[in-house]
């Protein structure tokens, strides 16, 4: 027995300063193999008496658990240190750049006609879209400016025939005409666009976009575009609150009209919307005008209500501090990379208008 | 319209200070564009100093001045005074300026062979006293601080400058605004003076209106005043026209011009011995011709309206005069018209014409047709004043009688339109003050509307005048009223903002370019559409409306190739036009994608971008808007912008006509024509309008949720076919052998060349096969690879490689 106990310490002294995974396994063969040396103690157990057997079993048992033990434990001290050196080896400069990231954008204009349609679907409006090619009729005549007008000089029209019956739509409202000539009231809708107009400077574009809004029902009135519209102004610009003002104007197709200011101030050369004492002119309004209302076969004894046409391209400018609307169309890369938008950046009521 | 406080005052008691008058003129819808002095050409005058002095190196007596006029950089001066020396501080005029004494301008000028940039002035050259002997010597301690400083202080009066909206002829005479001001509690319109002026003779120049069918003038006023001295106006006058941003011409002029800025009452002073007999007011035949007073010579078609003589065309009635009968400073007779024209006969002639004038801006708006004697007196009173003469009996013509506007108003639509209450006392005060005669039947006002308001002709016009003169600030703010009629985006405006931002997420940037474009370029895109010119472009190179997206984009895309970018991703979704009538536009999405994959990557090689990489873009953005993958078709028939055998079509479905999107390389020959330089150009478009909605919401589709458990397994195949042969068509045989248990075909490798004989390609496929009802054995897998390699060889004429 005390040899035994002898051989378990060689081995075990043995085992101890292995540090080859097939060698321990070759001392584990050794000792638990076919003939191994523990393998035969066992086999002698056999041979001797019941008495005898008991003990010796016992204290065998305990001397193979226990090198049997020291091997496992062994065998994965020398796996976990070559794995580790194995990783050390592969370890990699992480820093060195990714895969090229092709980073796409939305331009402003169609984040923020993105922006304006959230926030009227908030408050029931659909979208309505027409077509930018119009005639005189739906740009001019139907809203109340006949040819005679002198209105009609405060739009320089393109024209595509010389007669000027077909021409570039100088507004968005057009789409009132369209909308109310194939429907019935009530009304409520706002038609985003590209509108044109023949002067191009500093702070024109022969081409920009607008935004008109109209809501015709039974009982609206004033107090209503009022509401409509300082509840638009607050939410685009996202303040709190918002200093507006309205004063009367004059378009043809609305009476009463008005503009609409909003109050701003400079702070360290930042335009600050809602504050100060400056006044911004920001879009035109007022109630439809009857003539309009007859034009398009709507009652205007029934019905009434209110429309409004706002710079898109201008509101962007403003809400985003960019100075020169003409860049707007240059499709500069560096522009369009640092005013545009990410894909995934969807205004919306719950995820918020913008970042 | 521009006038001065002080003018102003002339009609208005008032004791509104000028901040206020300002505030109340942009509420009561009188637009105020500026409130500053008018400019004066003394503003030029600055404070300087000589830095250094130096001689002439070709005259002795000239100096050459080194002068600090404020700015970063000092300015070179030749100047001949004895008296220029170092850090002396003067008056320096720039080029442009007006010297005062001799009204001489200044340009940049060569002195002895030096380039001298203005003068240095002497106190005589400013009209500042006789001493002309050397430039003015300014006291330093005075004006040291004051380096490129106005010299002289502006003293003119301030000018307010509204912007009248087309509606408000009356408000375009100084008058109408003090009335609109009055009525608006801004204080008291003053009454006018009634006139003493004493009437000597008739008018004795025979006028008539020939009755016309187009007859563009239905008053026709005038009289006579003889013996008048013309000259130059008074200081008072001059400085009301001054005001207004225009030049004193002499006194009978400027008077005129200064009734029709005071009363918005345009009148025409004719030198009356220019008039041949009499004056005829007729329609003109096409092909007379007169000067007029801008020296041009006019032409004239027919009907236009003209004030004529028995010599012919004197002038445009209303809207310019001639030079045939212009007064001078020696004319001693004048005849006076005051006079009404058409708004619509005046718009039509001038437009013609091209004429814009202060006259025809009034007449074309609408004049007080009862003003005619009005004007004549306060001009003929002034004239008498400063130039003298004796005034005939007044002479008016008329073909036609004013009829008032009269307007029943039920005052409750002011509270039905506005959305708040005014007292009727209040609201008949209001609509008193300007102007209207008011009388009450029951609840129904009866409105005479005045004659100056040819804008007002219906009720809600009323509406808006209480309104306005109320006060915007009494309307209400509702609460947005929430109510949904129907949903707010349809499918294809949920379709462009969906398919605008799947694009943009694959790497595009998205820009917005004009919808016109330079009809050279769009002629290599437009295909079968017709050319749509614009009569009036803004330039000649955007000439047309777009028929395509791409002539713009690739313009632009070559600027930015142009300015060192070399990776470029573009796109842009918007209309491209088909046909010039409302609606021939269709939805497009363009983009390109030029230049290389993996530029300078340090572990991917790096390679030009390629067809399958816009290929790649252009499918799973339609997939990701919702069109199914499995059912998209693909040919190789594009437009002749593309290259012929790198392009492909894309169908929504086999059976559709129409291609949705289409993709590749462009056309060599565009590249070149354009001397686009980039290393590769590829392109995709998407019209909207051909993608059709699919006819299962997405709550139907996602609700049939099938798979298969039982294993499933991959068998490559390798064919030899004809080079031609189309891999899409290959991987449907082999679908269609079996669609139930083929899961996927995929390709995963294309080979000519060595071993392949000359017009072959080999094609290699992975072809998944898995049941839904069991697991398939051996035998049955043998059944199928069988199946799939006899239907390819026979529908395809292809061989099994072995």
């Amino acid at each position: 027995m005390s040899d035994i106990k002898k051989v378990k310490d060689d081995y075990i002294d043995k085992i101890n300063t292995e540090n080859n995974v097939d060698k321990v396994n070759n001392i584990k063969s050794q000792l638990f193999g076919k003939n191994g040396i523990i393998s035969n103690e066992f086999k002698k157990l056999g041979s001797i008496s019941v008495e005898e057997r008991k003990k010796l079993a016992s204290d065998l048992n305990n001397i193979k658990d226990e090198l049997q033990n020291k091997i496992s434990i062994k065998i994965q001290e020398i796996e976990t240190k070559e794995i580790n050196l194995k990783l050390e080896k592969e370890k990699i400069d992480v820093t060195l750049p990714e895969r090229n990231i092709e980073i796409g954008k939305i331009h402003p204009v169609s984040q923020v006609i993105d922006e304006i349609s959230s926030i009227f679907s908030e408050i029931g409006f659909s979208v309505e879209e027409g077509p930018d090619v119009e005639n005189e009729y739906n740009n001019f005549t139907a809203l109340n400016t006949p040819d005679n007008h002198p209105a009609r000089d405060m739009h320089d029209t393109f024209y595509l025939d010389n007669n000027k019956e077909l021409l570039l739509r100088t507004h968005t409202s057009p789409v009132q005409v369209r909308t109310m000539l194939k429907g019935k009231p009530p009304f409520k809708i706002i038609a985003p666009g590209r509108t044109y107009r023949s002067d191009s400077d500093q702070t024109h574009a022969p081409m920009f976009h607008q935004v008109e809004g109209l809501h015709i029902d039974k009982n609206i009135n004033m107090g209503h575009l009022k509401g409509c519209l300082n509840y638009f102004i607050k939410e685009f610009f996202e303040v709190d609150k918002i200093k507006m003002r309205f004063r009367p104007s004059h378009f043809p197709f609305t009476e009463p009209s008005a503009e609409v200011d909003i109050g701003y101030e400079i702070k360290n050369g930042k335009i600050v919307i809602g504050e100060g004492d400056k006044w911004l002119e920001i879009l035109g309004c007022g109630m439809v005008h009857p003539n309009v209302l007859k034009n398009v076969k709507v009652n205007p004894n029934k019905y009434q209500g209110y429309a409004f046409g706002i710079g898109i391209d201008r509101l962007g400018m403003l809400k985003y501090g960019i100075n020169d609307l003409r860049a707007f169309f240059e499709t500069d890369y560096r522009w369009l990379s640092h005013f545009g938008f990410d894909p995934l950046d969807v205004p919306s009521n719950y995820r918020g208008l913008s970042r | 319209m521009k006038f001065t406080v002080d003018w102003l005052k002339n009609h208005l008691d008032t004791k509104f200070n000028n901040n206020q008058i300002i505030d109340k003129l942009t509420n009561i819808g009188l637009e105020v564009e500026s409130f500053e002095s008018s400019t004066s050409e003394l503003d030029n005058f600055i404070v300087a100093k000589i830095i250094n002095a130096k001689t002439h190196p070709n005259a002795d007596r000239l100096k050459l001045c080194d002068v600090d006029i404020g700015s970063d950089k000092t300015i070179e001066v030749v100047c001949g005074a004895p008296n220029a020396k170092n850090g002396l501080m003067t008056v320096y005029a720039p080029p442009g300026s007006i010297i005062p004494k001799n009204q001489m301008k200044l340009s940049v000028s060569k002195i002895r062979g030096v380039t001298s940039y203005g003068m240095l002035c002497s106190e005589s050259e400013l009209l500042l006293s006789n001493e002309s002997d050397g430039i003015i010597e300014l006291k330093n301690n005075k004006y040291a601080n004051k380096i490129g400083e106005k010299y002289f202080k502006n003293t003119s009066e301030k000018v307010i400058d509204l912007s009248i909206t087309p509606n408000r002829p009356d408000c375009l005479g100084v008058r109408g605004i003090a009335r609109d001001l009055s009525a608006a509690g801004a204080g008291k319109l003053k009454i006018n003076k009634k006139s003493n002026l004493k009437y000597r003779g008739n008018q004795n120049i025979n006028v008539t209106i020939n009755k016309e069918k187009l007859q563009g003038c239905t008053i026709f006023g005038s009289c006579l005043i003889k013996g008048v001295t013309n000259k130059e106006s008074p200081k008072w006058l001059k400085d009301k026209i001054k005001s207004l941003g225009q030049k004193p011409i002499s006194a009978i002029v400027d008077i005129t011009n200064y009734v029709m800025f005071d009363l918005n009452r345009p009148l025409h002073a004719y030198d009356a011995d220019k008039i041949d007999n009499e004056i005829i007011v007729r329609s003109s035949s096409k092909g007379e011709s007169f000067e007029a007073l801008d020296n041009k010579k006019y032409i004239l078609e027919n009907d236009m309206c003209v004030i004529s003589d028995r010599s012919g065309v004197l002038g445009l009635g209303g809207i310019i005069g001639g030079t045939r009968s212009g007064t001078e400073y020696s004319t001693k007779n004048i005849l006076l018209e005051s006079a009404y024209f058409s708004p619509r006969s005046i718009r039509k002639t001038s437009k013609q014409l091209n004429i814009d004038t202060d006259a025809k801006f009034r007449f074309e708006r609408g004049i007080d047709p009862l003003s005619i004697e009005e004007g004549l007196i306060k001009a003929s009173e002034l004239i008498k004043q400063i130039c003298g003469g004796e005034i005939s009996n007044l002479d008016v013509k008329k073909i036609e009688n004013f009829k008032k506007t009269i307007i029943n108003f039920d005052p409750f639509l002011f509270e039905k339109t506005t959305g708040f209450n005014v007292e009727n006392k209040e609201l008949i005060k209001i609509l008193e003050n300007l102007g209207f005669n008011v009388s009450k039947n029951k609840k129904i006002l009866k409105l005479v509307v005045p004659s100056w308001r040819p804008d007002i002709t219906q009720s809600i016009d009323i509406v808006e005048e209480i309104v306005r003169i109320k006060g915007y600030e009494h309307i209400n703010t509702s609460e947005p009223i929430k109510t949904r009629l129907k949903s707010t985006l349809n499918y294809y405006q949920k379709l462009f903002h969906f398919l605008q931002r799947s694009v943009a997420s694959k790497g595009y940037l998205e820009t917005v370019t004009w919808s016109f474009t330079d009809s050279k370029i769009n002629q290599m895109f437009k295909e079968n559409d017709e050319e749509i010119p614009i009569v009036n472009p803004i330039s000649s190179d955007l000439n047309v409306l777009r028929n395509s997206i791409f002539p713009n984009l690739i313009f632009y895309l070559k600027k930015n190739l142009d300015r060192g970018f070399k990776d470029i991703s573009l796109f842009e979704i918007g209309p491209a036009f088909k046909g010039k009538n409302p609606g021939d536009q269709r939805t497009v999405i363009g983009a390109v994608r030029a230049g290389k994959v993996s530029r300078l990557s340090w572990n991917d090689k790096e390679r030009i971008v390629d067809t399958f990489d816009v290929k790649k873009d252009v499918i799973q953005s339609l997939c990701e808007a919702g069109i199914d993958k499995d059912d998209i078709f693909i040919d190789d028939k594009t437009p002749s912008y593309y290259h012929p055998g790198k392009s492909g079509g894309v169908y929504q479905n086999k059976k559709e006509k129409n291609a949705l999107a289409y993709f590749g390389e462009i056309h060599p020959n565009i590249i070149k024509k354009l001397d686009i330089k980039t290393e590769g150009l590829v392109i995709f478009e998407i019209c909207l309008d051909y993608i059709r909605e699919s006819k299962q919401k997405i709550k139907d589709s996602k609700s049939k949720y099938k798979f298969s458990d039982f294993q499933k397994s991959e068998r490559d195949f390798a064919f030899i076919i004809n080079k031609n042969f189309k891999s899409q068509e290959l991987v449907n045989i082999i679908k269609s052998v079996d669609n139930k248990l083929i899961k996927s075909v995929r390709v995963f490798d294309v080979f000519e060349g060595e071993n392949i004989p000359e017009g072959k390609k080999s094609i290699a496929v992975n072809v998944t096969i898995q049941s839904e009802e069991k697991t398939l054995n051996e035998n049955d897998l043998d059944n199928i690879n069988k199946l799939i390699i006899s239907s390819v060889e026979s529908k395809s004429g292809a061989k099994i490689r072995s």
